[in-house]
Parts: C-alpha cells; structure tokens; sequence
C-alpha cells in the first residue's frame, strides 16, 4: 500500500486536517508507505515542507511542487498535478486528501481524470479498499467496497480521524517535483480573484475543544454577543445553525451542520437550537452535548448528554457568571 | 448562450428515511421524491441568468428511472425551455452520471453547465467536478454568487470554503456547482405547471449517448448510525455546572 497525500498548508505550516488524513492513511493497511504533497510557491511553501517532513513519524516522503502556478489552490492545475505526480512517482495504490472545501473541490477531479469513482467523506477505514460514509445528511451509513483497477482516491472526514500526540520524531525525505514537463492547458482559464475570512482570535469551529452554537431564539445580532461571550469564557469556538445564518446574526461560515461544517468537539453546547436533522448530523460526533431551549419537546434534548429547559436570556449570563475561568 | 442544468430526483428532504431490514439500501417504496434541493437552485440560477438577458436557453436534464419525468415538469414549470430524460438505473455512480453529462454537452454545446454542489441522498458531492474534469472545462464549486460579464467570456463566482468565501473568474465554457445560499428558487404557478405540460422531454438512452457505464464501486451493506442515548435534564444552571465540571470533566 502506498498513499499520496495532497496536502494543505498556509502560511508556512501544514493544516491539522492533513495530519487527520495522515492518521487515516495508516489505517488502510500494515506496511504503508504515505507520501505528502505539497503544492504552493515560495518560502512559505519550502517552510510548510520542512514541517509537514515532522508532522507525523508515518509520513515516508514529502514531495514539493514549487511553482507559481500553483500560488493558489485551483482545482484545474492541482488535479492535473497530482496526476502528474502519480504517473513521475510510479503508481500509487490510494490518492487522499481531507474532506475540506479544498479536498472537495480538486478530489473528485482528479478521481475522473484517472477514469475511477473516489469515495467521498469516509468516517471509517475497514481495510485498504473497504469503507464506511454517511448517506442522508448521516442518517444511514453506507459500507462500500472499490473493486477498480486503478488507484482509490477518498477524501477523509477528519472529524473521524482524531490525531494523537505521538513522541516518535522522525523525518521524512524532502524531494522536489521537477516540473519542466509539467504540461497544463489550464494557464489563466481559471484565475484567483481573492479571499474574504473572517479574523478572529477563536479557535477554528472545525477543530475547536467547545463549540457554542446559537439559533433563530437569539433573535438578533447584538443578542448573539451573548454566544460569542460565553464561547470566549470557554475557549471556544462559535457555530449557529442554518436558521440563524440564514436570519443574518453571522456569516454563513459558522453554520454547522450537514451542509455546514461537521464538528466533533469534546464539549458542544447548544443555546435555543431545535436539532433539525440536518444539524444533529454536523455534531453527533461530540463528547458531550448540552441543549439549553425554553421548548421541553425540542429534538435535541434527544441527543443532548445534559438538557436545560429555561430562556437562554436567564441561562447564559447566569453561566458567564459562575463557570470557572478557562484553565 | 445555452445553459444545461443538471435535475436529480431524490427523496424528499423532509422525509424521515428508513434503512430497509435486508440493509441493502434506503427505503424509497411510497416515499415522497422531490427534486433536490442544491438542484432547485441550480435551475433558478440558471433561470435569473436567462432573465438577465445573458442566455437564450435553459435546459434541464435528468438521468434515472422514468419517474424523473416529474422531475422535469417541475423544473420546466420552473421556468426551463425543455428537458432531456436519460433513461437509466438509479444506482449509477457518479462517475458514470459526469459521462452522461459529458457526452450530452458535446452535443448540445452550452456555455455553462450548472449543478447542485450534492444530492441529498447519496451525498457524493462528485458529479460537477468530474463534468469539468472529463470536458476539460474550468470549475468553480460551491457558488453563493455568480456574475456574467457583459460579453459572456467569463464568470466571476464567489465560493464557500472553510473559513470564509473565495472568488475566483472563470472562463466559459464551465461548470458551476451551487451551495445553499446562492439564491431561493420560485415556486412554479399553477399556469407555469399548466404550460410545462407542453413543453418538450426528449428521451435519449445510453446507446444513444454511447456512453460507458463502469461500476467499480460495490455497496455492501446500509446500515442505521448508533443512536446517541439521551440523558438527563437537569433543573438548574447550578446542577449543569456541577455535572460538567464533576461528570464529564468537559471546563
């Protein structure tokens, strides 16, 4: 078994969702070899190289495309890279990336430029080419197996695929991609505009210990503030349902859920939230949830480890006020 | 220009599924089947760019059992031109859709092709890539918004990605997948629904289309998720506080 890797970085280091698809990458079988790419231009990338090289003692060798082409991640350049890179490196047996928005995107490009069907959002490895991923917004899970010749290309839910500290310092070979054959019709067919993200000093709601999310019962923007407090007391991150992005109290990148972003932190609490299908299906996965919602019927008491039926407007200040302060 | 949007029928999203006792599937025996919801947007993107004056043409195509019909008269009562129905299995994958879709763009040429991002029933989130991919055509995936220019030489999309909304400009031919807020489609009037019913679907079939169909991926069982126990309701924040803190070991 061998595994490419298409990996993310930015500014100079490797995302936590690559490590998470390391992880899984060593679970597809004994005596696996992962190989990391790398795409990007410059020193931030050469610096995301030399750290991606130690980011897990499994990673075997870490391959750099350094080229201006590839200042952005465009899915036309990129799928036809990794493809240019399978058939330089030789033949490898699996092609992960991580189900983010960029794995996503290039992915299943590249799956179709090889003539194979990818796996998309795998949540368990049974073994190199049997998996299991949720259908219906994660109400079944489907097991299936890929009975194709060519290599298999899956992108891995990294939620399901925790990264454990490890002690082992190894470091991987840094190679780079000779690109002069590197032939690509794409040039400027597809250009990168820019990029609006939201700054902020929270954690990211994708990799957060606590999550407190909000929904429709908050009623307005300035009542938000109220989350977003009790989310800074914690340490946390802040989420809202898809009633509450739609509403307009925060931009659509909070939104957690099934067409959101899907969490698994150890402590997510829930502030005036139903628990639409669609939003249980982006937080199952978490420790412990907690529901707060002055409606004693409302699904996500279901699902929730402790439920409080109270106003969220008596509940949160009261909470601000006696949790300990963040260790 | 012409544009070629792609129609899934799917069940309902408002139907509580039920995986079938013998695990091999979803039961969709007497269960309400909607178009998808991502789809419905693509068609209404599609039909505000036509009404914008920048297309001529709108066409819906739909791959699957003959009961996709329906599927297609709510999108022509939307708004669409004509349909085009691909008679095949409803378990074909993906890939194998993107070839359908393919071997249809040859022939009818449009300028852009639009889709939903994912269906809501396999999730795949797959099929516009590979589309782009197979006609070598430039992609922007997950659109909240999407601006012609003047000309139609290009699209300027805003897309959804983790942390924040990327744009980039594409040159057409291309292929665009929709997210959830790119727009909120129409419902179709009743004289809409009485007018579709005119309005063409022409069958094609895979031979027509000559197209390969390759299943390399095996389903092996459907199974329902573990059930997450409920637990306690507690009575005050005091008490919640105290669990937290002395039961979970979560702050």
């Amino acid at each position: 078994i061998s595994t490419l890797i298409l990996a993310e970085h930015e500014s100079g280091s490797i995302k936590p969702q690559t490590v998470s698809t390391v992880v899984a990458a060593n679970q597809l079988g004994e005596s696996s070899s992962v190989s990391l790419l790398l795409a990007g231009s410059g020193s931030s990338l050469q610096e995301a190289a030399s750290q991606a090289a130690s980011c897990h003692p499994s990673v075997s060798e870490v391959l750099v495309a350094d080229s201006d082409r590839f200042e952005y991640p465009l899915a036309e350049p990129w799928a036809k890279l990794v493809d240019f890179v399978r058939q330089q490196r030789g033949d490898y047996s699996h092609i992960l990336a991580s189900s983010s928005s960029f794995g996503k995107n290039i992915l299943p490009r590249v799956a179709a430029l090889l003539d194979v069907s990818p796996v998309t959002d795998v949540v368990k490895i049974l073994g190199p080419n049997e998996f299991i991923r949720p259908i219906y917004a994660g109400n079944a899970l489907c097991r299936v197996r890929y009975t194709g010749p060519g290599p298999c290309v899956l992108t891995i839910r990294t939620t399901s695929f925790p990264v454990t500290p490890v002690t082992e310092s190894k470091k991987a070979t840094i190679s780079q991609i000779d690109l002069s054959n590197f032939k690509e019709e794409f040039v400027s067919r597809s250009r990168y505009v820019g990029q609006s993200t939201q700054d902020t000093e929270r954690p990211d709601l994708g990799s957060a210990r606590v999550v407190v999310t909000g929904g429709r019962a908050l009623k307005s923007v300035e009542n938000f503030k109220l989350i977003e407090n009790l989310a800074e007391k914690l340490g946390g991150a802040v989420g809202a349902t898809r009633a509450a992005v739609d509403a307009g109290y925060v931009p659509n990148d909070l939104q957690v859920g099934q067409t959101g972003k899907i969490v698994a932190p150890e402590l997510y609490m829930a502030f005036g939230v139903s628990g639409a299908i669609q939003h249980l299906a982006g937080i199952k996965d978490s420790k412990v949830i907690v529901a707060v919602n002055k409606d004693a019927d409302a699904p996500i008491f279901q699902v929730a480890d402790y439920g409080l039926v109270g106003d969220l407007f008596e509940v949160i200040p009261e909470l601000l006020e006696k949790l300990p302060e963040k260790k | 220009m012409k544009i070629l949007v792609a129609v899934k029928r799917v069940v309902d999203y408002a139907v509580k599924i039920r995986v079938k006792p013998d695990k091999t599937g979803v039961d969709t025996q007497n269960v309400k089947m909607s178009m998808n919801p991502f789809c419905e947007i693509a068609l209404e993107e599609a039909l505000r760019i036509k009404e914008a004056g920048f297309a001529k043409e709108v066409v819906a195509v739909s791959i699957g059992p003959s009961q996709c019909v329906d599927t297609l008269r709510t999108g022509l009562a939307m708004g669409a031109d004509r349909a085009i129905h691909v008679e095949a299995s409803s378990s074909f994958l993906p890939l194998s859709i993107a070839k359908i879709l393919k071997s249809l763009a040859d022939v009818e040429n449009p300028g852009l092709i639009f889709l939903g991002k994912q269906a809501i029933d396999d999730d795949c989130n797959q099929t516009g890539q590979m589309v782009a991919a197979l006609l070598g055509w430039p992609q922007a995936t997950f659109a909240s918004k999407v601006v012609l220019d003047k000309d139609k030489k290009f699209a300027t999309v805003d897309r959804e990605v983790d942390g924040g909304l990327e744009t980039l400009s594409i040159d057409l031919p291309a292929v665009i997948t929709t997210d959830l807020r790119l727009n909120q489609p129409r419902y179709a009037t009743l004289p809409n629904i009485m007018k579709a019913k005119s309005k063409p679907i022409k069958k094609m079939t895979l031979e027509d289309l000559k197209v390969d169909i390759k299943s390399d991926i095996e389903i092996v069982e459907v199974t329902e998720p573990p059930k997450r126990k409920s637990g306690v309701i507690v009575s005050s924040v005091d008490e919640l506080i105290d669990k937290l803190k002395n039961e979970a070991h979560v702050v």
